[in-house]
């Protein structure tokens, strides 16, 4: 597992790479928390994820809350079908932009 | 000697050779203790304590090899270095020093440089050695006191959340955790008005954390589902609460199925478990139920939605339910169970009256091992024995039903200072939920009172024009004066409310609501024409009135228009529509 993040001006782009679990929540965490200010826009890539579970869908919660909860803009793209199946059961795209 | 000086023991029965070696040890600034025979160097050992040995091999009594084996044993855990003086040099003599417990050797003749060196060396040992004692110690200390605490918790915990512990045949269920504490819930219950509600709940994470949100969800579910109330209003409640207490990173995927056994159909809400099976007899798998909406504890209630699918319910039908535990569990080859298994097992057998013990065993040939990754829930519920029981629990409701108080009148006069600043519908409410018949008529009582002690407050006691709220402004206006004329209230202003039961029949009854207000009254035949004209544009307002009479057997008013009575029929054969 590892995680790459870059801000490019108010927009912050995170890429995740193998197993999404709780033994990411570190540095998933890092990829944003010490932004200057919550970014107005953050883009996903989980080309390589191969595999997210709860617990990273409550990490995803937790970005969307500090991105500014319901006004938050949040896309996640390039996920593969195994991950895009564990988002739509929980219904994730009525909360993210799922592409 | 200070209580952080090293100690040695020099244990040799040459008197020159300790002579030596103690001046070499006092130079470096370490206690020292002497022994001439390894006798004496075993009783010092155990009354001093000394940090490090430093042994002769060939001493009278007990030589060194064998004091070595016994101090080393009396050490226990606490690492003593013990280092052989010797003037040995073929290797199978030292070896055995070794195999007797010795830790390393100083020949003759000792040498300053080499002694320091090798003493603070195992210095560094012995205290690195002395931290680990220590913090294993701690480690050991913890873990009891947490077990400990663990075990009381989970004693609590049970006692609170009855989770798979209902009452219900028909409902069969697998709950495996992964560790002490279960994240998954499964809690069953019959309504007061007849019917089953099922809820199964899956929290994220393991253990402890997970299982605390157990807690509430269980007693909203059970409250409320005894009372009376629907599914949506149940759902609607649990996420509420969870959003409250829950960290945002924690949520609840679940699913609930309300069962009516009237119309034999199921309503379901599935928020995030994996899809729900509907297995035919004779046909499989007919439908699956997808999850549609996020799980709990995540939108807040205004956006939170508790729309539901609903299905036909046959007699033999079967309807199962997965934590993603189940579908995601792995065998040794690292490959899922996976849903399209489930669903092969459940089409395999689709002739027996229930798979349950099928998929049961299936997970057990799959997983192979004790091991588990996940919490696992997997319920069965089977039609034909739901119904069949649920026929003799209305039987049993029936009677039921017909206890507690039966004819009786309470009434209630709220004079000024009760009026500013009490609410008199819960009282009331809790009351009419004394009576067991009452139970299932639960939100329409309470919308018949909510609307006449507003009437009564706001248009009698207050004097208030609705017509005020017909536009926002005049909304907001509306409630200003209501506060003002609170606060102004003449001590004469009164509402006294009585509420009447009496039984009608064998199986019903009437409840006589009746409010009087201190108002003046008003022309109530002029405005009752209007109302069943509804010619009205009713606005924000006008929709009390209409919505008791839709309610009630008959609605009217008395005297100047200040008194309003009302009568609600009930009976045992209606079923209660949301």
């Amino acid at each position: 597992m590892a995680i790459w993040s870059q801000v490019a001006g108010n927009e912050l782009s995170i890429k995740i790479q193998g197993r999404f679990d709780f033994s990411s929540h570190q540095q998933f965490r890092e990829s944003y928390e010490n932004l200057p200010q919550p970014p107005s826009k953050v883009i996903i890539d989980m080309e390589q994820t191969t595999y997210l579970d709860s617990s990273a869908l409550g990490m995803l919660l937790l970005l969307r809350d500090f991105s500014g909860g319901d006004q938050a803009n949040i896309s996640i793209i390039n996920s593969n079908e195994e991950v895009k199946k564990i988002l739509s059961i929980s219904n994730f795209e009525q909360l993210f932009d799922i592409q | 000697m200070s209580s952080d000086q090293v100690s040695v023991l020099i244990a040799d029965d040459n008197a020159s050779d300790r002579m030596i070696l103690r001046a070499l040890l006092a130079r470096e600034g370490y206690a020292v203790y002497e022994a001439d025979d390894g006798e004496k160097a075993l009783s010092i050992f155990s009354e001093e304590k000394p940090d490090v040995v430093l042994m002769d091999a060939l001493m009278p009594n007990m030589d060194g090899l064998e004091a070595t084996t016994r101090i080393k044993a009396l050490a226990g855990d606490r690492f003593v270095p013990v280092i052989f003086l010797t003037s040995l040099q073929e290797a199978g003599a030292l070896a055995e020093c070794i195999e007797a417990g010795g830790d390393d050797f100083l020949t003759k003749p000792y040498n300053q440089t080499i002694l320091r060196a090798k003493l603070s060396a195992f210095e560094r040992v012995r205290q690195l050695n002395v931290t680990v004692h220590e913090q294993k110690n701690k480690i050991e200390e913890f873990n009891k006191r947490l077990l400990h605490e663990q075990d009381i918790a989970k004693q609590v915990f049970d006692n609170i959340t009855p989770s798979g512990r209902h009452n219900i045949e028909g409902i069969k269920q697998l709950i495996s955790s992964m560790a002490i504490f279960n994240g998954d819930v499964v809690l069953a219950d019959y309504k007061p008005s007849g019917g089953i509600h099922v809820m199964v709940g899956d929290f994220t994470g393991h253990g402890l954390p997970a299982a605390l949100g157990a807690m509430p969800l269980s007693e909203i579910f059970y409250g409320m589902t005894r009372k009376g109330f629907s599914l949506q209003d149940i759902l609607a409640e649990i996420n509420k609460r969870l959003k409250r207490i829950l960290p945002v990173s924690n949520f609840c995927c679940a699913m609930f199925v309300d069962i009516d056994t009237v119309a034999h159909q199921v309503n379901v809400w599935n928020g995030g478990l994996p899809d729900a099976l509907i297995i035919r007899k004779g046909l499989g798998v007919i439908a699956k139920i997808k999850s549609t909406h996020l799980p709990l504890g995540i939108l807040s209630s205004d956006r939170f939605n508790a729309s539901v699918d609903t299905y036909e319910l046959r007699k033999g039908d079967l309807f199962c339910m997965f934590s993603d535990g189940v579908i995601e569990m792995e065998n040794q080859q690292g490959e899922f169970f996976g849903a399209d298994r489930i669903e092969s097992v459940c089409n395999e057998h689709k002739d027996l009256p229930s798979v349950f013990d099928k998929v049961v065993d299936e997970l057990a040939d799959f997983s192979g091992t004790d091991q588990q990754t996940d919490d696992i829930t997997f319920v069965e519920l089977r039609a034909d024995t739901l119904l069949e029981h649920i026929e003799l629990f209305q039987d049993k409701q029936q009677i039921k039903r017909l206890s507690g108080p039966r004819d009786w009148t309470l009434s209630l006069d709220l004079r000024p200072e009760s009026l500013k600043h009490f609410d008199p519908l819960p009282i009331f409410l809790h009351v009419l939920m004394e009576c067991p018949y009452l139970q299932s008529h639960r939100s329409r009582l309470y919308t018949i009172l909510s609307e006449l002690y507003s009437n009564a407050l706001e248009h009698g006691v207050l004097g208030l024009d609705s017509n005020l709220k017909k536009d926002p402004a005049g909304f907001a206006s509306y409630y200003q004066m209501r506060q003002q004329r609170l606060e102004d209230l003449d001590t004469h202003a009164y509402v006294n409310i009585s509420i009447e039961h009496r039984l009608t029949g064998d199986n019903e009854g009437d409840l006589i609501f009746r409010f009087e207000d201190s108002g003046k009254g008003f022309d109530y035949a002029s405005k009752l024409v209007a109302v069943d004209g509804k010619s009205q544009n009713l606005g924000y307002c006008g929709r009390g009135i209409p919505l008791i009479r839709s309610l009630a057997r008959t609605f009217e008013y008395l005297g100047a228009g200040n008194i309003v009575q009302v009568i609600y029929h009930w009976n045992l054969s209606q079923t209660e529509i949301e």
